[in-house]
């Protein structure tokens, strides 16, 4: 057995989550230079331009990127390797989450949903588990606005509808939102599963980094069509026009029942703030 | 596309100057509300009781900021998604309301209402909060304190950035996508 104490999660974890609230992540930092540099809109570029000198501000002055911090999102990979010591893991991550969250000046966006009362310390976070072979624990931490995700949905749809039906949904989702969930947007879609599995799929696809290429070259070319129909759409920067309206489509696949076709589509905005931590 | 900087408050004049896709600028003082606070100035209202800030000729930015780190009047300050104060927004404009700086559509009843009222609907970059929070100069919380985020702040901003979306004119800048 690895031993692995929460000491060391929550030390590493509170800087991982003080640093993604105000340091955008290279890929996706270089994804909007890229934007920049083919982006034909004139609007389009000059909101592409002040992204980016937003980023070198937030970095250099360490204020965040976004006004909305948003919900902490973990995925733990936990090792049946791993022993873990100290605190309950659960406790550790919201501790480093809660800290960083004050400790960073960053805004608590969580509150009871009928009374709307903030909880005060952007608590509770989202922790969502896996038990996994080896002795390795990975933890993967979000933090994800609510514009976008306010514009993500979950569908089932059945199986005659096929790769049509699931193109269809995908970029109808992402016209209807227009310039709602703030873009260039990244579309993580979930395909499969059940109904609670399929989101779960598509927050997860999330986590690729901008420019990676999904391992099934099947899968890697479907990802390429949405982003060709997604940026035919013309809603560009902040919905002001142009042909960058995302920066990526990244599907998630599950095997799923023969009666259905599950489906998610879960958008993030530009502030795309995701790190993965192994221990 | 003109560029304009205007001085708040707000007239039926300079709102009238302003078409969709204009640059605004605006100087002097704002007020800051999102869901929370618009659904207690709606509720104030119902009870027939005055509004904490004077509504005429007013600019109310949809903005939730981060706490101001030491120095700063203000942290990071960008624009929420205005359909979710669509509800609330017409019968600010028929009370005086001039303008409202979010980003994200508007819903046909508050396009009516800045035609009938005279009124726009700005538009800011969104997940540009860092970037915003330099015009603003300061910040105070005037109403519902234990709203925290969603309080309603005064601001004193200098040149803040906006784009026309909704004119009074019925004219919108977005444009619908090309399915």
């Amino acid at each position: 057995m690895r031993v692995i104490s929460t000491d060391e999660i929550y030390s590493k974890m509170k800087q991982v989550i003080l640093d993604a609230g105000v340091n955008l992540p290279e890929d996706v930092e270089m994804a909007l230079k890229k934007a920049y540099e083919s982006e034909e809109s004139d609007t389009g570029k000059e909101i592409l331009g002040q992204l980016l000198e937003n980023a070198k501000l937030a970095r250099k002055e360490r204020l965040p990127l976004c006004q909305d911090c948003g919900v902490g999102v973990f995925f733990v990979e936990i090792g049946d390797q791993v022993k873990i010591e100290g605190e309950h893991i659960s406790d550790c991550l919201t501790k480093a989450m809660v800290d960083a969250y004050r400790e960073g000046y960053f805004r608590k966006s969580l509150c009871d949903p009928f009374t709307r009362k903030n909880t005060g310390d952007n608590t509770p976070p989202m922790i969502h588990y896996d038990l996994v072979k080896g002795d390795v624990l990975k933890v993967y931490f979000m933090a994800k606005g609510g514009g976008s995700e306010n514009m993500s949905r979950c569908t089932m749809l059945t199986p005659a509808s096929g790769w049509e039906g699931i193109k269809d949904f995908v970029v109808r989702r992402v016209a209807e939102s227009g310039p709602n969930p703030c873009p260039p947007i990244i579309v993580g879609v979930g395909i499969g599963g059940t109904f609670d599995y399929a989101p779960i799929l598509a927050k997860k696809a999330l986590f690729r980094p901008v420019f990676d290429k999904h391992p099934d070259p099947e899968i890697a070319k479907k990802e390429e069509e949405l982003l060709t129909e997604i940026n035919k759409l013309g809603i560009g920067p902040m919905g002001l026009g142009g042909k960058t309206t995302a920066l990526a489509v990244k599907i998630n696949v599950k095997p799923c029942h023969i009666a259905s076709l599950p489906l998610a589509v879960n958008i993030q905005c530009h502030s795309a703030r995701y790190k993965e931590v192994v221990f | 596309m003109s560029t304009y900087k205007l001085t708040t408050p707000l007239t039926d004049e300079d709102i009238l100057k302003l078409r969709s896709g204009d640059i605004v600028y605006i100087t002097g003082t704002i007020y800051t509300g999102r869901d929370a606070a618009h659904k207690r100035l709606i509720e104030a209202l119902a009870r027939g009781e005055s509004l904490p800030f004077p509504v005429k000729g007013s600019v109310i930015y949809y903005v939730g900021p981060t706490p101001p780190p030491p120095g700063r009047p203000i942290g990071s300050a960008g624009p929420t998604t205005s359909y979710r104060m669509d509800p609330f927004a017409p019968t600010l404009y028929k009370l005086g309301l001039k303008a409202t700086i979010g980003k994200g559509k508007r819903s046909e009843e508050v396009k009516k209402a800045l035609q009938e009222y005279k009124g726009v609907y700005l538009g800011a970059t969104g997940g540009a909060g860092a970037l915003l929070s330099q015009r603003i100069k300061a910040a105070k919380v005037i109403a519902y304190e234990d709203l925290g985020p969603e309080a309603i702040r005064e601001l004193v901003v200098e040149d803040f950035p906006t784009v026309v979306i909704n004119d009074a004119y019925g004219n919108e800048l977005y444009k619908q996508p090309n399915l």
